[in-house]
């Protein structure tokens, strides 16, 4: 009887001793992973915040012709359809993230990496691309044209 | 009169007891079979390993990472170091070949069976060796910062983005941020100096230990009759010298191929500009790259690129551990399902390469 008594008891300061010493092997194990997986991630750097960039004189545009727009750190296509009309889409492919272009030929955006083809209201038309691409919008302010965020 | 050479072997004898470790490399003999030839692409792997690292040392003598410098100094190598075009092609030549190289060296392991017990460790670490090939190829191609890398670098990182769950934060931070900047170039130069040449090293290590202490092994209609002599040839000196001759050959190959077909630098990159017609990934991508070109849009409930990634993972984790599920080979039977798929995926490898090649 004396003897159980002292078991349990030995075995609870046991158990809490495995407690104690597991809990702070896991808290040392913490204390050193979460500084090395948190230098892991990058940094959010400060995102150049646009609204709207000025592209040029619109009789510098040629008709039938698409170019690529700086937007922040984002690339844009301006396109001039063979009518005139001025659209502008995110340039990044929704497919895998390569940059677009316009293809005459085609009269369509073009992605040379896997063959994705929009039409000219950024709709995904063939190939691999899932999403249509983002519209921006084109602002002609007398012979200056200007590309904003759509809101 | 004892030589100067002998009093330095004794020397070193007399302390760490070499005398054990020459008399066991003496005792190692490689079978002689139909077969044989294949018992040469890992010490061709090996010696094209070499070659990157002794060219991956002298181009860091050069070379500067950064969005502005990274193409510049590539430029300075080929144009103005005295052989730096030489040293840059054979280390791109030499990479291609050591994917080659390593890729027959598997797949004679795989139809030999080799990887059967005792060998599931040499098979395993193999194995990583080449998936660790493929990522030093990846990271390397990055470095010089023209177009073409880049816009490889953008569709490779994001493949791993459409993952579910894990992609998003492997891209992020293989990227070293949302998109592919200089600080992408950073870590693929860390990955491809630092850390991958160091597990690198281990695994070779490994590796050869383990061809040292297990030896060659023999093929499985040589254990089947066990009654008929075997013939061998000793390692040392016979199998070193044909080694070292073929190394030789290959030395050769890759100076031939670097000098008459230098490596292209192409434009530097610009994260404005359109990607490139024509724009493929390195030739050992290629098959994945196509298969990815067909997937439609959408499959089932799913994105076809998640559906092709998930299922390439599958199947390189199959073939990773075919030691393991491939118990008849284990036992000594023989395996025809195994050869049938072997004689599929080389197929499905071989045609899909054709096809981005020429579609």
């Amino acid at each position: 009887m004396i003897n159980d008594g002292r078991d349990r008891f030995e075995n609870g300061k046991r158990d809490f001793l495995k407690y104690v010493l597991g809990g702070s092997l896991i808290a040392w194990a913490g204390s050193i992973l979460y500084p090395l997986f948190a230098y892991l991630k990058p940094p959010k750097q400060a995102e150049v915040e646009v609204s709207s960039v000025k592209v040029g004189k619109l009789s510098q545009i040629d008709k039938d012709s698409g170019t690529i727009v700086r937007f922040g750190n984002k690339p844009v296509i301006l396109v001039r359809t063979a009518t005139g009309d001025l659209r502008a889409f995110s340039a990044t492919c929704t497919h895998l993230d390569c940059t677009v272009q316009y293809r005459k030929d085609f009269g369509a955006i073009w992605c040379a990496c896997h063959n994705g083809r929009y039409d000219l209201n950024g709709r995904n038309i063939a190939g691999p691309p899932p999403r249509p691409l983002d519209e921006y919008r084109v602002i002609v302010q007398g012979e200056e044209v200007l590309i904003s965020k759509k809101s | 009169m004892k030589t100067y050479l002998t009093r330095c072997y004794e020397w070193i004898d007399e302390r760490v007891q070499l005398d054990s470790l020459v008399t066991f490399m003496g005792k190692k003999y490689v079978p002689v079979h139909r077969n044989s030839v294949w018992y040469y692409f890992g010490g061709v792997t090996l010696f094209l390993f070499i070659v990157q690292v002794v060219t991956g040392i002298l181009l860091l003598l050069y070379y500067k990472s950064g969005e502005e410098l990274a193409f510049e100094s590539i430029q300075f190598i080929m144009s103005k170091v005295q052989f730096g075009w030489l040293i840059r092609s054979i280390h791109s030549w030499a990479a291609n070949l050591f994917i080659l190289a390593a890729v027959i060296h598997m797949f004679s392991v795989y139809f030999e069976k080799s990887y059967r017990k005792p060998r599931e460790v040499t098979w395993l670490t193999g194995m990583l060796m080449l998936f660790l090939g493929l990522g030093f190829g990846f990271s390397g191609y990055l470095l010089p910062w023209n177009e073409l890398a880049f816009f490889a670098t953008k569709v490779g990182t994001d493949i791993a983005g459409v993952v579910p769950v894990v992609g998003k934060p492997i891209m992020i931070f293989l990227r070293g941020g949302e998109d592919v900047t200089g600080a992408t170039l950073s870590r693929f130069f860390g990955f491809h100096v630092a850390v991958f040449p160091g597990i690198f090293t281990l695994l070779l290590g490994i590796h050869l230990i383990l061809v040292q202490r297990q030896g060659m092994s023999e093929p499985m209609h040589a254990e089947r009759d066990p009654g008929k002599p075997h013939k061998t040839m000793p390692f040392f000196p016979n199998f070193l010298l044909r080694d070292l001759l073929l190394w030789l050959i290959v030395l050769n190959i890759i100076a031939i191929l670097a000098v008459f077909f230098p490596w292209e630098l192409g434009k530097k990159a610009d994260a404005f500009a359109s990607a490139p017609a024509g724009i493929l990934p390195e030739w050992y991508f290629l098959f994945m790259f196509q298969t990815l070109k067909f997937l439609p849009a959408k499959m089932l409930f799913i994105d076809g690129e998640v559906f092709g990634i998930i299922l390439f993972g599958i199947a390189g984790l199959l073939w990773l551990l075919v030691p393991f599920w491939d118990k008849k080979s284990a036992r000594g039977e023989r395996n025809r399902a195994v050869n049938y798929i072997g004689i599929f995926v080389v197929g499905y490898i071989i045609l899909f390469t054709i096809l981005g090649w020429t579609l």
